[in-house]
């Protein structure tokens, strides 16, 4: 494949923003838990809970910390690499991530600091109320960020002037229905990574025979909440794909693997797209299903993508494979959550050492759904930037050399795999050391706007015992 | 609406250059000291602030895109490869406070990432002010000068005076918040600094008036702006003599005086151009309907919030900062 300043600016969006969302999606999860043990903390008094909250905030601090940094990229790189989009949408796309930055750093920055260093300050109902605001602006966040996505996948309410696209209607934007289906799925997505990472947590605990009152809760409640959002998950799931179906035919065919119009239509399980020919070869295929999952009828007639120009088609296969890959992934953790639960609710889980594992090694799962469920609905958009009114060739800033993309590319790449593989390293040290040590613990320099910091003292060895062991 | 939307973003960029200004000048001179004691002062000085003064650097993006899309589609990419430089810059320095003091071997890697990201970062701030002052190329509104179009002498010679700049508002700010001999080097290196700005200074004084930049012609035509150099000079006296006799608190406001007369200098003889002499602020602004959306939520609200935010966060880590043999 030619290397082109347009293709070199793709693999790097998606890149820094895969980099990115990783970090979100697990914080927006771990915020929540954390206000859901704080309330049982104070509902019970008992220390456990107490415990547990104080681990998890130290591990939410790292994470939120690489999400902010990678996040400040994303700020720049539309204006550096996509500098026509960034000019034409900026009056929608401009605005909405304007209110993204001020609300998150309203609410985030403002309780932040109390969730860190004012347990001892503020009356406790209060410190729950910031731990739930903590959450909420996380939320906010993904809720602006998702008005964004929406309008990028469904454009509505403007009006194109001078080539510009003039908002003129902001109800129509915020409150569209695809907004109201897809920040649910996003959300919903979010608590599981949380939920999923904390029963991971739990089970390595109780493998490994340690802080077993820990594990225990966090096993408990996190496949407990899984149990019941997996399945609502993937009830949104079927929204969304209900909205890709009437507003996104292309991508629906794309993700369907239905080159020909078929009526009843039939659904492709499994099998390997072929453009040259349009078919899936090795195809594996349930007739009739495919009307009854695009239109719920038993003979709706359902469109291939053979009706579209090839120019207007994404690639087939990458949306094909990681929408499977993805609802592989959520039935997994459905039957994990499911099984998990029912044995827990008999007193079995944990001489179950098998299920234990499976639990330990399901953490990448969620990670896996939410990247390869985004690859799904960014690349089945293709060849568009804004849907059906700006391709993605239209959108690149148009100077741009191929050199000074694969600089950016290179510099990038490298500097993240740097600070992933130090912050990843620093995540596991705090998970294997596990729920110890005092309660309390604000260091003298540590602030709100400097999450890390909460680790430092925890972390950093004293130079004692190192000289007693030479 | 328009003239709200530049007053925040005008707001939002000086609040970032003075803020993030000290503390990428204290990363600059924490590059002159091997002294691990002194390191660890300069860094607790900073420590508690520097997140959140490089917010503004993003509240700057967003409003810039949001409220004038042109200006930020336009500059962004014409500033392509620098802007990779100061974002990788902005990283690095950002992580080396976590991550320098959970190695004692790699310790040096984090510390060059930590001066060297910072002096990057300003430098690439004050190129970027050169070349814009200098004129990009333009041709019909739209931006003609590819990948190197800002690469100027003039740009690069502001970027070294930016550098300048920053480092003696970090020389103030370590006066303010260190004691001894921290205290007592940057005493010492504000004389210099403040010379090398000078001599900046008037070398782009004679650079402008032999290439004729347009900028002059406006300073001719509107002689009133001259008031904000005389401010400039004024507070230049003042901190001469607070330096003299070592008092610690006033210096950083007097070159923060110093860095706001520039700004309005430069703001005002911009005016009404966003893009000198080749956007104004009319043409770049955004629908109103994206501008009243805006204002009526975070312009109105959040904004003010997040000043008070600022001033409230700054207060509580006010005073001298503990002595670093205490942190040891």
């Amino acid at each position: 494949m030619h290397l082109t300043a347009l293709l070199l600016s793709r693999l790097q969006f998606a890149f820094t923003i895969s980099f990115h969302i990783i970090f979100p999606s697990f914080s927006i999860g771990i915020a929540a838990w954390l206000t859901v043990v704080e309330a049982l903390y104070l509902a019970t008094g008992r220390p456990a809970y107490r415990q547990v909250f104080e681990f998890w905030l130290k591990i939410f601090g790292v994470v939120f910390g690489l999400g902010v940094v990678s996040g400040i990229v994303m700020a720049f790189q539309f204006g550096t690499n996509w500098s026509e989009l960034s000019r034409v949408s900026g009056p929608i796309q401009g605005v909405l991530l304007s209110y993204e930055t001020f609300t998150a750093f309203a609410l985030e920055a403002s309780f932040f600091g109390i969730l860190l260093f004012g347990r001892s300050r503020v009356a406790p109902w209060f410190y729950l109320f910031s731990t739930a605001m903590v959450a909420l602006g996380t939320s906010f966040s993904a809720f602006w960020i998702m008005i964004n996505n929406s309008w990028m996948q469904s454009p509505v309410g403007y009006v194109v002037e001078n080539g510009t696209y003039v908002p003129t209607d902001w109800a129509a934007i915020v409150f569209s229905p695809v907004v109201w289906v897809r920040f649910p799925h996003m959300l919903l997505a979010s608590y599981l990574t949380g939920a999923f990472c904390v029963a991971a947590t739990g089970a390595w605990y109780l493998l490994r025979g340690e802080f077993t009152t820990e594990g225990r809760i966090m096993l408990r409640m996190g496949l407990y909440l899984a149990a019941i959002l997996v399945p609502v998950q993937l009830f949104f799931g079927h929204l969304t794909g209900d909205y890709v179906h009437d507003r996104q035919p292309i991508k629906f065919a794309a993700i369907e693997g239905r080159w020909h119009d078929e009526q009843p239509a039939s659904e492709v399980l499994i099998g390997l797209p072929d453009p040259a020919s349009e078919t899936d070869r090795y195809a594996i295929s349930i007739p009739i299903l495919g009307s009854l999952i695009g239109s719920m009828s038993f003979d709706s007639k359902e469109v291939g993508l053979a009706d579209f120009p090839p120019q207007d088609r994404p690639p087939v296969a990458i949306p094909f494979f990681s929408f499977r890959i993805m609802v592989g992934c959520g039935l997994v953790m459905l039957l994990l959550a499911w099984v998990g639960s029912y044995l827990n609710f008999r007193q079995r889980l944990e001489r179950n050492r098998l299920l234990l594992w499976l639990t330990f090694l399901s953490f990448p799962l969620p990670f896996i759904a939410i990247l390869t469920g985004w690859f799904t609905a960014e690349v089945g958009r293709q060849p568009w930037t804004v849907y059906g009114v700006l391709r993605t060739a239209d959108a690149v800033t148009p100077f741009l050399t191929t050199r000074a993309a694969s600089i950016s590319l290179l510099v990038f790449c490298a500097v993240y795999s740097f600070i992933f593989v130090f912050g990843t390293y620093y995540v596991h040290r705090l998970l294997r050391d596990g729920p110890v040590g005092p309660l309390v613990l604000p260091p003298s320099a540590a602030i709100p706007n400097r999450p890390m910091s909460v680790v430092t003292k925890v972390l950093a060895p004293s130079p004692q015992p190192f000289a007693a062991g030479e | 609406m328009v003239l709200y939307w530049v007053f925040v973003l005008a707001v939002a960029t000086l609040l970032y250059v003075l803020l993030d200004g000290f503390d990428l000048g204290v990363g600059m001179l924490f590059g002159l000291t091997r002294d691990e004691a002194r390191r660890r002062a300069m860094l607790s000085a900073v420590a508690p602030v520097w997140d959140g003064n490089e917010t503004w650097l993003v509240v700057v993006g967003v409003v810039l895109w949001g409220a004038f899309p042109i200006v930020y589609a336009t500059l962004l990419s014409a500033f392509y490869l620098p802007l990779l430089v100061m974002l990788a810059g902005l990283i690095l320095r950002g992580v080396a406070f976590e991550f320098r003091d959970k190695t004692e071997r790699l310790r040096w890697v984090w510390d060059a990432c930590f001066a060297g990201g910072s002096l990057f970062a300003a430098f690439i701030q004050g190129m970027t002010v050169g070349a814009l002052v200098e004129g990009l190329p333009f041709d019909n509104g739209r931006y003609v000068g590819g990948m190197f179009g800002w690469f100027s002498p003039f740009a690069v010679l502001c970027g070294f005076g930016l550098c300048l700049g920053y480092a003696l508002l970090g020389a103030c700010w370590l006066v303010r918040k260190c004691e001894a001999d921290v205290r007592d080097t940057a005493y010492r290196q504000i004389p210099f600094l403040s010379l090398g700005l000078l001599v900046f200074l008037i070398v782009v004084f004679a650079f402008a008036l032999v290439e004729d930049l347009p900028v002059m012609g406006r300073w001719l035509q509107r002689p009133y702006l001259l008031v904000f150099p005389a401010i400039g000079v004024l507070a230049a006296i003042v901190l001469a003599t607070n330096v003299w006799r070592r008092r610690d608190g006033p210096p950083i406001y007097m070159v923060a005086t110093i860095f706001a007369a520039a700004f309005a200098t430069l703001a005002i003889s911009f005016w009404p151009y966003m893009i000198p002499f080749a956007i104004t602020i009319n043409e770049a602004a955004a629908p109103h309907s994206s501008l009243a959306f805006m204002f009526w939520g975070e312009g109105l609200f959040i904004f003010p919030l997040m000043l008070i935010y600022t001033a409230i966060s700054l207060s509580v880590f006010r005073g001298k900062v503990a002595s670093a043999t205490a942190h040891y």
